[in-house]
This record gives structure tokens, C-alpha cells and sequence, in this order.
């Protein structure tokens, strides 16, 4: 009877046991492999608000292209593998480790065990399977889907095991971890139906309620104030913790409170609405910093980033002959004298000190002198030089009639417009100075600034202009992001979309970005890419400015502030974030 | 006999200020586009007559200012050399209205130094100068514009009152219509048809065609009014009696009348449609750089750091006041005789 009894205990038991570790009973979960970070230990608490120049569109990742609405997701998903902000190089994240197969095709991640989503439910191999398949799906077009696209074909991806998954590439493919970055793991749980329904992209807008959301990053939906702001809270799951072994992330709340532009930014950080912003403008620096001890905040300049701006010549191909007077001047445009003249007239310094109050680098080619690893220092961006130009322009069949004004070889006076975003002041001043110092060769130069939207639209639409100055950020420290630009197909290739007859140089170009792209050895990649800044450098399809420096503002007592030269600059690592005195007071 | 002070001084003050506004190129020191990359925001030069070692000068000068300080746009006086203030001296070419050409200017300083009577701005432009040509903008573009205006009101106004009917109606509803239209869009429109490429005569043409035309409307229903009750003067109704034509009515009697009510509104229209070009150019839809006008030079002091640290780029809003007061002046003495005559 004592034997029946104990037998039947222990067939309870284990019956017991095999089903609390079924998944649908919340199971026995693997004890949680936590990240232990190394930023000095933090006191929990306190609430953050950061400005935003414009309320996110979404809170859908499928959706999200615009920088408000990649803030607010990017603090509410964490990605497999990512890249550091502080040392860019890549890290693990929600794949605790990783190998890769000599020949760069294959990757196995191990991904950590025991970790949850913020509502609560585990997460393993199925959820990764499910997101790739979501982002690698052409019905869904996610903005994710070309950046896991290697020689035009989608990575694969298999599940090994509960915690383990790998993927192929169809061609080697040099930093391979580096993908993963920014491409958050989706709850599966959640949006499995939805996908099914082909509804994925229709969920998670701004109204959608807080419960019907989970992620893995830092934070939380807590509340949209539509128009006003967007509210983060802690996520009680997430899988971080610090040295102490209290779990991160150490603020309460996070905010986003919109505020339209950088300098309404600055006079709501001086009245503490707002306790950081990023970026800081150069203007903004200039306004705050006097003040920086007597009202107990910070600043911080962080040199030059990854973003450049520059003026490119509309070398689009008019095929319909619907621009006859665009047409005309890209006969102009086309000549690599031409553009070398108006290179060797800018004065990048002026346009540095004037524009940038000093906070920003002259560049020569789109790399800057802040992406340390594949800036080629044997290049230096071009000084001013006006007889330098004119050499140019006389040898390439210009002339000058009495007044000063320049003329082509049929005598027609070269005059031509530049298009800027009006809403970006320190665009409009640089377009000025170049418009003054063009004058000196007697060019007619027009500025003409148009809103944002009008711009774009110009550039990457109709292509109705002459000569426009832009702002781009390089994704990463690493060349495979700037493929879109630099590359004859590339989708932001804006001095010449969709271009059908590739010069030569433009064809040596694309070469050395694919070959580069295949290539595992880092020495040789740099090879490949410091020809590529050379071939940009002699051909100047378009000048490359001025980078402007990563510059931020944080209240004094907010601790852990590594600003970084990568976005978000100062939210990157919002996890370790925390205020030294109580209720950031 | 207060009234007519109070006409002749506005009516002096807008004189001039209009004169020195069409002779900007030989009364400004400076062209609008000359920089000085190395004085960015320079403060309003200070004009001696004591110099650093505290002796005195029958003579005004000035001493050369150069960067000092950590900031880029903190100076100091180098009292080296010193720079009298000279009449008529030869600097920047420049042409009244395209007739003639020059380059003597009414005053100045010798280079390297630089008379900044208002300040600098962020390119090392002066201020003076570049207000001086921004009235030429700002102000000529609201005098046409309202004359324009003017003119489109008494059109319609006169042909609406006197044909009455379903004319009347037809101008009337129209003119609403108008009323409603904010220039804004109006001028977004416009903007979306004419090329990118816009030359500086061209745009100022088209800024004063679209105040003009958002304008016409108040005058329009003025005029009506007025061309209303003169219908029914004894005057009127004697000259229709011994068969006088309805043009000959409008042209011998009732313009006269509505025409006094026009110029009133013309008085009173002109600073409205001033401050209409100055916010259509401050929010970067008017003059494109580097041709100045009042608005597109206030848009430089949106930012906080110019607002809070280099006061004198609010100047161009300064301007404003007098010019208003002055137009409103003459408004209102145009308004009284008005009313005494009807």
C-alpha cells in the first residue's frame, strides 16, 4: 500500500512537472541568461523627456522609416546582435553568442534562454523564424527587407532549436552580424494572426492600446498623447542587468514630447520641460553654452558623426524631354572640369565657421573623419583655390565675357539654381556662401529654399532642379550601408537615379562596393573602399561639405550619458540611464 | 491745424524713408551680399570722437574691430589705427532702378575696417545696408501691391454700384470669395507653377501680383458703398435727369467721391500688405537669399541664440513700428477730409 501510495506521489509529481513545462501552462521556464552590463550602477527612478521634432508615425517597426518613430521603437525592441554606439562594434543582444562558417555564408546564433517579452510571455526561436519571415516577405515590404538582401537574395533562416537558429547567405558577406542591428525580434504571439490575415502592417499605430503591444527593448508603451507626446514605461522582463544585479533599466518613464523645431527645443530645455536633447543644433550650442554651470546642464561635442552634407548636380538621365532647361546645364554638370571648379571655389571652412559655428569638419568624400576605421586620411578635403577654378573652367572651354560673367563655348551665361530645405537654417546659410563664392567666377548662382517635403520630392520624384544641397547619415561604421548612395542602382544614388549608362568610373565604383561587400579580410576591404572614396574624390559626382558635429544636452545630474556618434546619440543606451538625485530633481 | 502737423511729418518721414529705400546703393555703405567671413554677427560699430588714449577728434572715426574671446562672434577694438568717417567714397558698385550706376557711397570707412552702423549678421553682412535694400522689397512691394489693390477695388466697387442688380451681386459674392483666400496659399500656388530658377525682379513681381490680388477685396465693398449713396445725391440724380450716361456718372461724379475713399483704404492697406510681404518672406516663400527684405532678414531671428545674444537682427521688426504709425497717420488725415467732404 506504502509503495502504491509513494508511486502514485511520484507519477503525480512528474506528471505535474511535464506539464508546467508545456509552454501553454507558462511552463518551467530555463533560468533567465541575463547580460550584466559594465556602466557604473545606477539608482532606480525618475522620469526622462527628450524633444522630438515631430510626432512617430508608428509604432509598427514594419512601418517605421521617419527618426521619431525609430526613437520610440528602438527603445521598445532590442535586435539579435548590436552594434555598440560607444565602440561600434557589434555585441550580443538577444543571441547571447554566435560562430560563423570560414567561408562567411553561415551564421548560428545562440540566443539567450529564459528571457521574456514585456507582457510577459518567453521568447525563443520561434519569435526570430517569425520575424524574419515577416521582414523577408514581399507582400509585407518591410524597410528592413532590402538591408537583408545579400547579391539580391533574402538570407534563410532556420530554427536548430528552441534556442538556437542560423543563417545562410547566398554569398560570402563581410560583417555578417552587423545586419542585425536595428532589426527588432517581434512577438509572435502577437502578431502571428495579423500576419496571417495580412493585416501586420495595419496594427500597432499611434492608437493602438499599450496591451495589445510587446517588445523586448528597455521600455513600454504607457500612453500617446496624439500630437503632444509619446509615453514610455520600464519594462519589468527586460534582460539586462547591471553589476549590482539590479535590473535595468533604472528610469520609471521615458518621454517623447514633441517640439517642432531646435530652437523651441532649447527655450523648453531651459525651462525643464524637456531634460536632453539630441541632436543639438549648432545654434543651440552656441545659445547654451555660457550657461551651462549656472543652470546645472551639460553639453557635449562629440566631434564629427557620421552624417555629411553635400551638393550634388542633377545628372539624371531626361529621357521624355520633359526638362529641356535641366537638360541644358547637365551639359555642363557632366564635365568633371566643371565640377572640379566648383569644388576648388567653396570655401568648406566658411561654410564650417559660419554655418556650424566652428562644430563641424570639411570633408572630401561622403566617409568622415569620425568613421575612424574606413576614413582614407590620405585624402584632404579641397582648400578654396579661385585660380585653381578658373584653370579648370578654361580648360574645359569656359570663358568670361567684359563684366566678369562666365560663359559656356556657345556664349551662353552659366547660370544655375540651388535648391535647400528651407527649415534647415544652417543648409540655407552654406547655400549662400557657395552661392557667393560661385559669384566670384561669375557664375549666376539662385538659392532657392522649398519645405522639406518639396524638396525631396524635387530630388527623388520629378528631378526638376539644377543643383541641390542634402543631408545624409551613414547607417554604420561600415561601408555596406552606404551601397544605396554610392551604387549606379542604389535607391538614394540622388545625383543620378536609376542611371542606364553608368560612366566608367561609376561602373569601377559599383565594383569596388560589391567586391568589398564579399570580401571577409577587414585589410582588404579597407583597400577596395579607400579606392572607392579616391574615384569620388577625382570625380566629384557630388561635393561632399562639411560633417557636422554630433552635439547633445543633458541635464547635469543624469548619469551614464555616453553621447555617441551614431543615432540616437544620447538614448542608445537609455537601459543605463539614471538620475543621481531622486525623481531626476 | 494738429492734424496737418501730424500729415506733414508722416508724410516727410515716409518720403524719406522711401527715397533713402530707392537710393540704397549709393546711401547704404555696402552692397546687401558683400560678407566679411571673418566678423560674423559683428555688433553695431561704435563711432569716436575720443580715441584710446583719451584724446579728442573734431572728426567721427572708427577703429577696426577683430575676433576676441573664445566665442566666434565676441570683438574687440584694435586701437592701433584709427579710420575717420568719409563722405562719398568709392567702394561696391551698384545701379539705382537699372538707370545709372555707381560706386560712390554717401559714406564709409576705409577697408580693412567696416562700419557696421546697425551690426552684422551671421555672414558678416551689414545690416544697415541690407535693411536699406530690404525696404526696397518690403516697402515698394506694399505701396504696389495696395495700389494695386487699389485699383482692382474701384474697378469692381464702381461697376458694382452702379449697375446694381445682378452685376452687383455677381462682384459682391466674388469679392468675398477673395476675401476668404489667405495669401499663404495663394502664394504656395503661384510658387508651385513658376520655375525653380526665379529671378529677383521676377519674384518681387510676383509677390506684390499676389498681395495685390488677395487685397482688392476690402476696397471693392468700400468703394460699392460710397457709389451706393452718391447714386441718390441730388447732384447725381440732376445729371442723370438732363440724360447723362452711367459711364459719364462714374467718370464725372462718382469716381471723384470713391476715389477719395480708395486712397483712404490704400493708407490704411499698405502697412497690413507690408507686414503680409514681411511674413510671406520670413517664412521663406518671398526674396530668397542673399536679396534682402525686412522678413526673409527677421527669419535669421527665429534662432535662440541670435535672439538672445545679437539683439540688433531684430532691427528689421524695429523698422516696422515707424513705418505702420506713419501710414496709419496719413490714414487716418485722409479719413477725416473724407468724412467732411461726404
Amino acid at each position: 500500500m506504502t509503495t502504491f501510495k509513494y508511486s502514485r506521489f511520484v507519477s503525480v509529481l512528474a506528471l505535474l512537472v511535464g506539464c508546467l513545462s508545456l509552454p501553454g501552462f507558462g511552463g518551467l521556464a530555463p533560468q533567465e541568461e541575463l547580460l550584466t552590463t559594465t556602466a557604473e550602477p545606477g539608482r532606480p527612478g525618475g522620469r526622462l523627456a527628450i524633444g522630438e521634432p515631430f510626432e512617430p508615425k508608428t509604432l509598427n517597426p514594419l512601418n517605421a522609416v521617419d527618426q521619431p518613430s525609430l526613437d520610440v521603437i528602438r527603445r521598445t525592441m532590442a535586435d539579435l546582435i548590436h552594434i555598440n554606439r560607444a565602440t561600434l562594434k557589434a555585441e550580443p543582444a538577444l543571441a547571447k553568442s554566435w560562430t560563423a562558417t570560414p567561408d562567411g555564408k553561415t551564421l548560428t546564433l545562440q540566443l539567450r534562454r529564459g528571457i521574456r517579452f514585456s507582457d510577459g510571455a518567453p521568447f525563443d526561436a520561434d519569435d526570430v523564424v517569425f520575424s524574419f519571415q515577416v521582414y523577408l516577405d514581399e507582400k509585407v515590404a518591410a524597410p528592413q527587407r532590402v538591408l537583408l538582401l545579400i547579391d539580391d537574395k533574402p538570407i534563410k533562416v532556420e530554427k536548430l532549436g528552441q534556442y538556437t537558429v542560423r543563417f545562410s547567405f547566398s554569398a560570402p558577406y563581410a560583417v555578417g552580424e552587423r545586419v542585425f542591428d536595428s532589426v527588432p525580434v517581434l512577438p509572435r504571439h502577437l502578431l502571428e494572426k495579423e500576419y496571417q490575415e495580412g493585416r501586420i502592417k495595419q496594427v500597432w499605430t499611434l492608437s493602438a492600446s499599450p496591451a495589445s503591444m510587446a517588445g523586448l527593448g528597455p521600455f513600454r508603451l504607457k500612453s500617446v498623447a496624439p500630437g503632444e507626446r509619446v509615453v514610455l514605461e520600464r519594462n519589468p522582463y527586460y534582460w539586462k542587468v547591471d553589476s549590482k544585479g539590479q535590473r535595468l533599466p533604472y528610469l520609471d518613464e521615458l518621454s517623447f514630447v514633441m517640439v517642432p523645431n531646435t530652437e523651441a527645443q532649447v527655450i523648453r530645455f531651459m525651462a525643464g520641460d524637456i531634460q536632453a536633447i539630441s541632436p543639438l543644433s549648432a545654434d543651440g550650442y552656441a545659445s547654451l553654452a555660457p550657461d551651462q554651470q549656472k543652470h546645472h546642464y551639460k553639453l557635449y561635442d562629440m566631434g564629427a558623426g557620421l552624417e555629411f552634407n553635400f551638393l550634388f548636380f542633377n545628372l539624371n538621365e531626361d529621357t521624355e524631354g520633359r526638362l529641356p532647361e535641366v537638360a541644358r546645364k547637365q551639359a555642363w554638370f557632366r564635365d568633371v572640369r566643371f565640377r572640379q571648379a566648383v569644388s576648388r571655389a567653396i570655401d568648406r571652412q566658411a561654410i564650417a565657421r559660419l554655418a556650424y559655428h566652428n562644430r563641424a569638419t570639411p570633408l572630401v568624400t561622403h566617409v568622415t573623419p569620425g568613421d575612424k576605421l574606413w576614413f582614407d586620411s590620405s585624402l584632404a578635403a579641397p582648400s578654396q583655390s579661385l585660380p585653381e577654378a578658373r584653370r579648370l573652367l578654361q580648360q574645359a572651354g569656359f570663358s568670361w565675357k567684359p563684366d566678369g560673367a562666365l560663359v559656356d563655348s556657345h556664349g551662353t551665361r552659366v547660370s544655375f539654381s540651388i535648391l535647400a530645405n528651407s527649415g534647415n537654417a544652417q543648409q540655407t546659410q552654406s547655400a549662400t556662401l557657395i552661392q557667393s563664392d560661385l559669384s566670384k567666377l561669375g557664375m549666376d548662382v539662385h538659392v532657392v529654399t522649398l519645405e522639406f517635403r518639396a524638396t525631396v520630392d524635387r530630388i527623388l520624384q520629378s528631378h526638376d532642379y539644377d543643383v541641390a544641397v542634402m543631408r545624409m547619415a551613414n547607417g554604420d561604421a561600415d561601408p555596406n550601408p552606404v551601397m544605396g548612395i554610392l551604387t549606379s542602382e542604389g535607391s538614394t544614388h540622388v545625383w543620378s537615379m536609376g542611371e542606364k549608362k553608368p560612366p566608367q568610373w561609376q561602373l569601377e565604383i559599383d565594383r569596388l562596393m560589391q567586391q568589398q561587400m564579399i570580401t571577409l579580410d577587414f585589410r582588404k576591404r579597407k583597400k577596395l573602399y579607400d579606392q572607392v572614396q579616391q574615384i569620388l574624390a577625382r570625380e566629384v559626382p557630388a561635393l561632399f561639405l562639411v560633417s557636422p558635429n554630433i552635439l547633445v544636452a543633458a541635464r547635469e545630474n543624469l548619469a551614464n550619458v555616453r553621447p555617441a556618434i551614431m543615432d540616437n546619440y544620447i538614448l542608445w543606451n537609455s537601459d543605463e540611464l539614471f538620475w543621481r538625485t531622486p525623481a531626476g530633481k | 491745424m494738429r492734424q496737418r502737423h501730424v500729415f506733414s511729418w508722416a508724410a516727410w518721414f515716409l518720403v524719406t524713408v522711401n527715397a533713402a529705400a530707392l537710393l540704397a546703393g549709393f546711401v547704404a555703405p555696402y552692397n546687401y551680399e558683400t560678407q566679411d567671413r571673418l566678423r560674423p554677427y559683428a555688433p553695431p560699430t561704435r563711432l569716436h570722437l575720443v580715441d584710446c588714449e583719451g584724446k579728442f577728434h573734431f572728426w567721427p572715426f572708427v577703429y577696426m574691430t577683430r575676433p576676441g574671446g573664445e566665442s566666434l562672434t565676441e570683438y574687440q577694438e584694435d586701437c592701433g589705427q584709427r579710420f575717420p568717417v568719409r563722405f562719398f567714397l568709392s567702394g561696391d558698385g551698384y545701379t539705382v532702378l537699372g538707370l545709372f550706376s555707381g560706386h560712390r557711397h554717401l559714406f564709409g570707412v576705409d577697408l580693412p575696417a567696416r562700419m557696421y552702423l546697425l551690426g552684422g549678421d551671421g555672414l558678416g553682412r551689414d545690416q544697415f545696408s541690407r535693411m536699406l535694400y530690404g525696404a526696397q522689397v518690403s516697402l515698394f512691394a506694399g505701396a504696389l501691391a495696395a495700389l494695386l489693390a487699389m485699383m482692382g477695388g474701384l474697378l469692381v466697387g464702381s461697376i458694382a454700384g452702379v449697375y446694381g442688380g445682378a452685376i452687383d451681386d455677381l462682384c459682391m459674392r466674388v469679392t468675398e470669395v477673395i476675401i476668404a483666400v489667405p495669401p499663404f496659399y495663394v502664394l504656395l500656388a503661384v510658387r508651385a507653377f513658376l520655375p525653380l530658377q526665379v529671378s529677383a525682379p521676377v519674384m518681387f513681381l510676383e509677390i506684390v501680383a499676389v498681395l495685390g490680388f488677395v487685397a482688392w477685396g476690402r476696397p471693392a465693398r468700400l468703394v460699392r458703398g460710397v457709389v451706393l449713396g452718391a447714386r441718390e445725391r441730388s447732384f447725381v440724380l440732376a445729371a442723370q435727369g438732363f440724360g447723362a450716361s452711367r459711364a459719364y456718372l462714374l467718370r464725372r461724379h462718382l469716381m471723384p467721391l470713391a476715389m477719395n475713399a480708395a486712397l483712404t483704404q490704400m493708407a490704411v492697406s499698405i502697412p497690413q500688405i507690408i507686414l503680409g510681404e514681411v511674413v510671406i518672406s520670413f517664412l521663406g516663400l518671398g526674396m530668397s537669399e542673399p536679396v534682402p527684405s525686412w522678413g526673409n532678414m527677421l527669419a535669421q531671428a527665429q534662432q535662440y541664440h541670435v535672439l538672445t545674444a545679437h539683439w540688433w537682427m531684430l532691427l528689421p521688426a524695429l523698422a516696422l513700428v515707424p513705418v505702420t504709425l506713419a501710414y496709419q497717420a496719413l490714414a487716418d488725415v485722409l479719413g477725416s477730409r473724407l468724412q467732411s467732404r461726404i
